[in-house]
């Protein structure tokens, strides 16, 4: 392979070269290594920024304002200021609280994606709660349900159509947020990708592979987000 | 008296080199923020309008650039321009996040324009409006008004996303952070900074989040909701 193109230059040399890529791919294993963390790590703060943002959208869309009040102000803190000091505060701030409890790494991440992106969740599940007609909850209550069995019976079940997409949207962002924790050495594919292509120079190759990697795991999800669009204009 | 002053969070600041150090911080992020935003509206709108053409070869390119670059991680962007392009760590910051948020601003600006339903421009230009004027006077007024609420809350993205620029070490606000905790390393002294810190990053932010909500509302008033 080598010999063959002996005498193309930047083949030879550069960032993107033929010796580079060999290096990287020797080294596959470690980037696979660092794809598993990150699908660990994006699972499990999916699945908790799922249920954190449905109470607080539920409480969000409650007539009672103390739960209102508290989802508001959570959910502002969380959109208006930037996720790496959230991580940062989990990693510096929770040994402090609780001394002598350990906490890996990977569970500060998971934790720092699930609070960030259950707010922005809450939102959306706000806007599906509110896009159902009013007559709906009013109906369900009069038939005597409960405010809890109206919404997990009645409205949440409507609901689901609409938030559906812009939720699909939020696991995107969410997989492609887990790569701050390559900042606190998270071992995620970041991480991985970094930490190698750091320690022989050979950055080109590995950030193609790195981007390859989150594109894989984000775009056919991008993808089924849209199809949800379609069809709900359609529908 | 004597427990203010061995009150080390107090001591940290009364110390003018925290707010020094925060402030430089604090421009260099609204620096590279800003010239982020500026770059990619420019950017932005090329690629934008480029699908929006729906011409063979260039929406090809700019459907593939979008789509490539909304599914990279914007860290991953500025550590490239840092590490393969090779430019100033404040650079990278700013080209790295101007390669991602133009592909959102482009999305922005061909979904403002796909809101204005296709009998408008059949009816301007069967009334004999140039393209350039069906565009001008029929099409932009009501699509500005669609695009402007979400390009104005990309700008918190934008300032929250330029964090990620500590990585390569470039110094804006919370790479300052980490240093100042450097010196003030004592627990409760780091917890202060990173407070102090998401303080400043949300009053920027949440005056933002407001003026787009609010703008929102105002800019709907007696305009939008053409072909409803």
């Amino acid at each position: 392979m080598s010999e063959l193109f002996s005498n193309i230059a930047f083949l030879q040399q550069g960032p993107f070269s033929i010796p580079r890529w060999e290096a990287v791919f020797q080294n596959i294993d470690t980037l696979w290594q660092g794809m598993l963390v990150t699908l660990l790590v994006a699972s499990l703060g999916l699945a908790l920024a799922l249920a954190l943002g449905t109470v607080l959208g539920v409480m969000s869309a409650s007539h009672w304002r103390v739960p209102r009040a508290f989802t508001r102000g959570y959910v502002e803190f969380f959109q208006n200021t930037p996720l790496l000091i959230q991580v940062f505060m989990l990693y510096n701030a929770l040994p402090i609280l609780y001394p002598g409890l350990f906490i890996p790494v990977i569970a500060i991440g998971i934790l720092g994606v699930g609070m960030y992106h259950g707010a922005y969740i809450s939102e959306v599940v706000r806007a599906g709660i509110q896009s159902i007609g009013r007559g709906q909850l009013e109906a369900a209550l009069s038939q005597g349900f409960t405010y809890v069995g109206a919404m997990r019976y009645i409205i949440i079940p409507q609901a689901m159509r609409i938030v559906l997409p812009p939720l699909t949207n939020q696991a995107v962002s969410l997989i492609k947020n887990t790569s701050v924790i390559a900042i606190i050495a998270g071992g995620d594919l970041m991480y991985a990708g970094d930490s190698f292509a750091g320690r022989f120079g050979h950055y080109g190759p590995t950030y193609i592979l790195v981007g390859l990697g989150y594109f894989l795991l984000c775009f056919p999800l991008a993808i089924f987000a849209r199809r949800l669009e379609e069809r709900t204009r359609v529908a | 008296m004597d427990v203010v002053a061995a009150n080390p969070v107090i001591e940290m600041l009364s110390d003018p080199v925290f707010y020094i150090g925060l402030w430089g911080g604090l421009l260099l992020t609204l620096q590279i923020a800003a010239f982020s935003i500026v770059f990619s509206f420019g950017f932005g709108t090329i690629i934008g309008a480029m699908r929006y053409t729906g011409l063979p070869v260039i929406s090809h390119i700019a459907v593939a650039y979008i789509e490539v670059v909304r599914n990279l991680p914007t860290l991953l962007l500025i550590l490239t321009s840092y590490f393969v392009l090779g430019l100033s760590a404040a650079w990278a910051a700013t080209i790295g996040l101007t390669i991602y948020t133009s592909a959102i601003i482009a999305e922005v600006i061909r979904g403002g324009l796909n809101s204005v339903p296709t009998g408008q421009w059949e009816a301007a230009r069967s009334q004999g409006f140039s393209f350039l004027q069906s565009m001008r006077y029929i099409v932009l007024p009501p699509a500005v008004v669609k695009m402007i609420p979400p390009i104005v809350s990309q700008f918190v993205t934008v300032i929250k996303d330029s964090s990620f620029a500590m990585a390569i070490a470039a110094y804006e606000l919370m790479y300052k952070g980490t240093i100042l905790a450097a010196k003030y390393w004592r627990p409760e002294q780091i917890i202060t900074i990173y407070l102090v810190i998401s303080l400043i990053y949300f009053v920027i932010n949440f005056t933002i989040s407001m003026v787009s909500r609010r703008l929102q509302r105002n800019l709907s008033i007696g305009r939008g909701s053409i072909g409803d």
